[in-house]
């Protein structure tokens, strides 16, 4: 590796000698010894066990919850539904002003996925909680589901969540995150070709080896502490305090050990409820989600759909960009508002394009709530940008590595979202892959640098 | 629920315990006796996060009942240090950046310790297969082979 310490010089003065020398992980002799204490490895006597009834419809009212039996099944210590918990209905954003609440941590009234929380089930073995669970028993309505984006989007779709009102995330900027820099129109009208293309992607479940969960522990002073492998403690702590109406100092989160997040272990779901259920019962509580519930129940990435509608002229220069991007929140928000408004200031990609127009949705459809995963918002909306980049340079038959030096952004130019771009580095990574890809571009393209000026 | 007596050595100590009926090695392990080191990944054998070593072969506890385990001889990840010293399987998912959640190594070091065990020089395809039945989501498959092979030639230096 070679390290192009000019291109940073006046920025940075330091050595960087740690890069390229090996440097043990600190973590790493608890992992090769087993001695890695992660959130399940603790067990303390009485310990109760958690199992969820959960919503087999997609969409439907609940007209009553029977939980007469379940409460007499041996081995069952407390059954809980919504109105034992103190604020039940929650949004995790709302941190950040991201609302309104939108999500309820126990069903009430109504399930709008496949899933949803609905009874809460404490036994004294994990077999007992199942047992019970099955014995619940809900008398639903069921209503008229959607699943694509598309479709909810249409009048008279059946209302997803009556939080929102309608199927999509009420931006201050309206119905969806806007982004306009010059005039697209004017490009595309001048431009030599006009590509029009439309990108699908499906929801991507994280699948950690270890599932999300956490084991709680009702202290002598009041206090509770959660062993949990939340990737966002303070987001859980804080919500978690929200939710149960109970001060931060109260809560005592131990964490920082995942089995594996991705992030996946960013909502704050299994914790409330678990805590919930050791406050009510006086003892330990252990709340671990199956495979089967890793698998279904447990945020996927969202899935999305990205039209782009590009205007190229012969020369390789991109003149004009449209995006339409729908992010699919499934039920609830979660991250997604957030995922669809990134996806906004991002999609023009890393080009310098003059005129650009984006609209990014985050809609509600009757599917699993997705959330975070790795780059959630700009992910799939890079696949896209750089198959459509592929398929540009195909249509003026261009090089595609030499496409994007043309256009790809240097330091001093306006992004489309009005930030000053600095510190690109872009055309030196482009130098440097064509090098080791061994894909070789015009020399032109090698002399060039983020500086403009070619400082 | 009536209980049933098991007793097996577990990494060289003698452990007993009175378990219900059914209970699977795992759980006994990690609730019972107190060694956290294999991992339930999925209680349906699919992950091998679970892998311990019984009477010599590898097997998934998720998958065996604890009473089927008596008279046997048990080994977990935790057993393999003696003295504080690492086994060179240990210290080769160590030095090979082998790890980076953590909780698939005890079962990966399990399946890699009975490979090499039965095959001292293992090529590279029969790491892969001795490893097939181990899942790794943080995609460290490409140091987790090359600490076993590590580990392997280790071994037979020491030998020689």
């Amino acid at each position: 590796m070679e390290l192009r310490k000019n291109y940073f010089a006046d920025v940075r003065n330091d050595d960087l000698h740690e890069i390229g020398q090996p440097r043990p992980r600190s973590d790493s002799p608890g992992h090769v010894t087993g001695k890695t204490a992660f959130f399940a490895d603790r067990n303390f006597p009485g310990m109760l066990h958690l199992k969820m009834v959960r919503s087999p419809h997609h969409h439907a009212r609940i007209r009553s919850i029977d939980t007469s039996e379940a409460e007499k099944h041996p081995g069952v210590v407390k059954v809980l539904t919504a109105k034992d918990v103190p604020h039940n209905v929650y949004t995790i954003l709302i941190l950040i002003q991201i609302g309104p609440e939108d999500e309820t941590v126990l069903a009430d009234g109504k399930v709008r996925w496949k899933g949803e929380a609905v009874v809460a089930v404490l036994a004294e073995t994990e077999r007992a909680a199942q047992e019970a669970a099955a014995k619940v028993k809900v008398d639903y309505e069921v209503l008229p589901a959607v699943f694509d984006m598309e479709e909810a989007l249409k009048p008279g779709a059946p209302l997803v969540n009556e939080y929102h009102g309608q199927n999509y995330y009420l931006y201050d900027s309206g119905e969806c995150r806007k982004v306009r820099f010059g005039d697209v129109e004017a490009g595309f009208a001048g431009a030599d070709h006009v590509l029009e293309q439309s990108y699908q992607s499906s929801p991507i479940e994280h699948a950690p080896t270890e599932t999300t969960g956490c084991v709680v522990m009702p202290e002598g002073n009041d206090r509770f502490t959660c062993y949990t492998n939340t990737q966002a403690m303070f987001f859980t702590l804080d919500n978690t305090s929200i939710i149960l109406q109970m001060p931060g100092s109260k809560l005592h989160f131990v964490g920082g050990t995942v089995g594996g997040g991705f992030g996946g272990k960013v909502d704050v779901i299994v914790e409330p409820i678990a805590i919930l259920g050791a406050k009510l019962t006086g003892r330990p509580v252990s709340f671990i989600y199956s495979r089967e519930e890793e698998m279904q129940i447990s945020s996927p990435r969202a899935a999305e759909k990205v039209v782009i509608k590009d205007g190229v002229m012969k020369d390789g220069r991109i003149v004009a960009r449209k995006v339409t991007g729908y992010t699919d929140a499934g039920a609830y928000s979660r991250h997604s508002p957030y995922g669809a408004q990134k996806g906004a200031g991002h999609y023009p990609g890393p080009y310098t394009i003059p005129n650009v127009w984006i609209d990014t949705y985050c809609v509600y459809t009757n599917r699993t709530p997705s959330s975070a995963m790795r780059g959630f918002g700009v992910t799939i909306g890079d696949f896209a940008l750089e198959v459509q980049m592929d398929k540009l340079a195909r249509l003026i038959g261009m090089d595609p590595l030499e496409f994007r030096f043309i256009n790809a952004y240097r330091d001093g130019d306006m992004k489309a979202h009005r930030q000053p771009t600095e510190g690109a580095a872009l055309i030196e990574c482009m130098q440097e892959a064509s090098r080791a890809a061994n894909w070789p571009v015009a020399e032109k393209y090698m002399t060039m640098s983020s500086y403009k000026n070619g400082a | 629920m009536a209980k049933v007596p098991v007793q097996f050595t577990l990494n060289g100590s003698e452990k007993a315990e009175f378990v219900d009926s059914g209970t699977t090695l795992l759980h006994a392990l990690r609730d019972k006796i107190g060694d956290t080191s294999p991992k339930g990944g999925c209680h349906q054998g699919t992950c091998g996060a679970c892998s311990v070593i019984i009477d010599g072969e590898l097997r998934l506890s998720c998958l065996t009942l604890a009473e089927t385990c008596n008279g046997a001889s048990v080994t977990t990840t935790s057993g393999l240090s003696e003295a504080g010293v690492l086994h060179p399987l240990q210290r080769a998912f160590l030095d090979a950046f082998a790890t980076q959640c953590g909780f698939c190594t005890p079962g990966m070091i399990m399946a890699a310790k009975v490979l090499l065990d039965h095959t001292p020089n293992p090529s590279r395809e029969d790491v892969v297969e001795a490893l097939s039945g181990n899942i790794c989501r943080c995609t460290g498959y490409e140091p987790i082979i090359q600490a076993v092979l590590t580990a392997a030639r280790a071994n037979s230096q020491h030998a020689a």
